[in-house]
């Protein structure tokens, strides 16, 4: 800051002007989040003290009788919370070793090329992305390439591995790049001064590196499996809408049994479950990486 | 430490943030869309610029430059809605459903936008009871001649004396089988079930529909399709259960699925029976000997549509047969209107999977509107779909 601005009068005047600005700045974002974010927030939560009118669709009402009503989608919900932490791990141990050899290993003059190429699938919708694997995994896709080399009636379509791939392959940037930008600014001469302590590489990648890029992993693990707790697009295209999430859930009372009333309990705890995550996320990778505070997003 | 560890990043965390914010929004946009269409079928936005000048019959009634209709998936002729836009000037926005109750959930919730569109039979007395369909005016629909159809598709569009919805067409549910895949020749739904837990096993396709996927594990047992009471529902929740690891899909766009031969049999509407046995002739398609459902589908106008006169003007111009005829050949639904029928070539109509032999249709039954409104099967399907 500048010394010598003049007087205590005109700082003052700084400073407001500085407030009105920054209130200024924010005025935007803060309507944005009121009436697309807070409104509707509050409008799901009077939904779900309601009940379902007789045609379907929410009547007033204050009873907690949907949120008793929870445990009849147990099921999905138990496979919300098996699906999201291990489709996160799958693209985890995907991640890692792209983001370490883009971090350590590339070349310095390919490595934002690379990084782009990480990048470019996501300016195409997902959807697009994933109709294109229901066609790659379909009956003229790899099975028809596979009964050409006489391996007959191989189903892929709509199996677990399919979601998995999906899933894996949907959200695997988002994966990479957290753990990128903490390997990237991984202190070099810390490598090497494990290395000149007699560590294996084994032990100087555990200790050191693996150690120093957890805020990232932890990162990309949060925002993968807090996208994954709302996922239904994929398990539906690719699996066949066999295996049903809470977000298949929720698209079906919104959308075919309009019952608004369960779907906005069923919403509003999602909600919660997402907030206990992120929370839990942000307390381990704090202790892990020791005091460092880390930002989640 | 006086080193950031935002300093010198190839990628700072705001690029970061914008990267995340672009999938949300496209996040957004699929889910918006699967909101739309069910299962994926495409939302076709036919709406163009207006480019042909009005005629003056139509342009003095102001009917607008554009209008939005919300029908089902390959159910009309492109060209219907192109020539329609030449004669009125009026461009026709086509939305796109994959069921009655995303139809029912997007009028209640109000500005649909729409100023046309296709209910089936057993949702009309629900959209009468939440006042938000249109009592027709008859006098706007010239070309709509209640005497030509016939009467037994055409009742439900009819409440205490009030038209509120003219048939587009009438259809069966019943399902279609690969006869290459599936060479054992089958005509009820006993043997469908059955087929799908043994020769079919991984390769069975059921709807992801209540009305429907119920109803026909209903019929297995031979209760009726729209059955409530508990301890046929329980039977039918039982049957279904046990066939769930067999399935291939849950699933009501099965056309993909069949075309590729990744599955072999699939509970299956009319028109795309007919669709798919035009292009693939192995595959066949069955009513269930046991009956199942007979269905029609219907025109109306939601009581809040943005252009009534031009949703009025495009129902009616439907309703002249000669442009009729070719929205049955193009989506090979069966008509209900003697003049269409008159109409259609022979082969048309001696096509079994579009006229049914009578002893077939006679055991079928008309979904009943408590049928999909039912908590009860909302919460047997949800049960289905998640074990």
């Amino acid at each position: 800051m500048s010394a010598g601005t003049g007087s205590v009068f005109s700082m003052r005047g700084n400073v407001l002007r500085h407030n009105l600005l920054t209130a200024l700045l924010l005025g935007p974002a803060t309507a944005w989040l009121v009436v697309f974010l807070v409104l509707p927030f509050v409008a799901i939560t009077v939904f779900s003290v309601g009940e379902r009118a007789p045609e379907g669709g929410y009547q007033a009402a204050f009873t907690l009788a949907q949120y008793a009503n929870l445990p009849a989608r147990a099921t999905a919900f138990w496979n919300t919370m098996v699906l999201a932490p291990a489709g996160a791990l799958a693209c985890l141990l995907v991640a890692y070793p792209v983001a370490y050899y883009l971090a350590l290993r590339a070349p310095q003059r390919w490595r934002l090329i690379l990084l782009a190429l990480v990048v470019i699938p996501f300016w195409t919708s997902l959807l697009m992305r994933t109709y294109a694997w229901m066609y790659v995994l379909g009956g003229r896709g790899i099975p028809a390439l596979l009964a050409y080399v006489g391996i007959e009636d191989v189903r892929l379509i709509n199996t677990p591995g399919a979601v998995l791939l999906g899933i894996v392959y949907g959200y695997l940037p988002l994966m990479i790049l957290p753990i990128y930008v903490s390997l990237e600014r991984l202190d070099r001469q810390l490598l090497e001064a494990s290395a000149d302590l007699g560590a294996t590489p084994i032990s100087t990648f555990l200790g050191v590196t693996l150690r120093l890029s957890l805020p990232g992993v932890m990162t990309g693990f949060s925002l993968v499996m807090i996208l994954l707790l709302g996922e239904y697009l994929i398990p539906t295209l690719l699996g066949g809408g066999k295996v049903f999430f809470i977000g298949n859930a929720l698209v079906d009372l919104f959308l075919q049994s309009r019952n608004w009333p369960f779907g906005s309990a069923i919403a509003i705890t999602l909600v919660a479950v997402s907030v206990v995550v992120l929370l839990a996320a942000n307390r381990i990778s704090t202790r892990l990486s020791g005091a460092r505070r880390v930002d989640l997003i | 430490m006086s080193k950031s560890y935002r300093d010198g990043l190839p990628i700072s965390p705001e690029k970061f943030v914008d990267q995340l914010m672009r999938l949300k929004r496209g996040s957004i946009g699929r889910r918006e869309f699967l909101g739309l269409t069910g299962l994926g079928l495409a939302t076709a936005v036919m709406a163009r610029e207006l480019g042909i000048m009005p005629s003056p019959a139509f342009a003095q009634e102001g009917l607008g430059d554009r209008m939005s209709i919300a029908t089902w998936p390959n159910y009309h002729d492109p060209a219907t809605f192109e020539n329609f836009k030449a004669e009125t000037g009026v461009a026709v926005e086509v939305n796109v459903f994959g069921s009655n109750e995303e139809m029912l959930a997007k009028l209640q919730a109000g500005a649909s936008g729409w100023s046309l569109f296709v209910p089936t039979n057993y949702t009309i007395s629900t959209y009468k009871k939440l006042g938000i369909i249109e009592a027709l005016d008859m006098a706007k629909l010239a070309n709509y001649d209640g005497s030509q159809e016939d009467p037994r598709f055409t009742g439900e569009g009819t409440i205490d004396g009030v038209t509120y919805a003219v048939p587009k067409n009438w259809g069966t549910t019943g399902f279609a089988v690969n006869t290459k895949k599936l060479t054992k020749p089958m005509t009820s739904w006993k043997e469908f079930w059955d087929t799908a837990m043994a020769e079919g096993d991984g390769r069975t396709m059921v709807h992801d529909y209540q009305l429907t996927t119920i109803g026909n594990a209903l019929k297995y047992f031979g209760f009726s399709f729209n059955s409530l009471k508990p301890d046929e529902l329980a039977k039918a929740e039982e049957l279904l259960l046990k066939v769930k690891p067999h399935l291939f899909a849950v699933s009501s766009d099965y056309q993909p699925s069949m075309r590729a031969g990744d599955a072999w049999m699939t509970m299956c509407w009319t028109n795309d029976g007919a669709q798919l046995h035009r292009d693939i002739p192995e595959i066949a398609y069955v009513l269930g000997k046991e009956g199942g459902e007979i269905w029609t589908d219907f025109y109306a106008i939601p009581k809040d549509a943005p252009n009534k006169p031009a949703g009025y003007a495009l129902l009616n111009y439907l309703m002249n047969p000669k442009v009729a005829v070719k929205e049955h050949l193009a989506n090979g639904a069966p008509s209900t209107d003697a003049r269409v029928n008159a109409l259609l070539p022979k082969e048309v109509l001696d096509n079994p999977i579009l006229y049914p032999a009578a002893e077939l249709l006679k055991p079928l039954e008309f979904g009943a509107a408590a049928t999909l409104t039912d908590p009860g099967r909302a919460e047997l399907m949800a049960r289905f779909k998640s074990a």
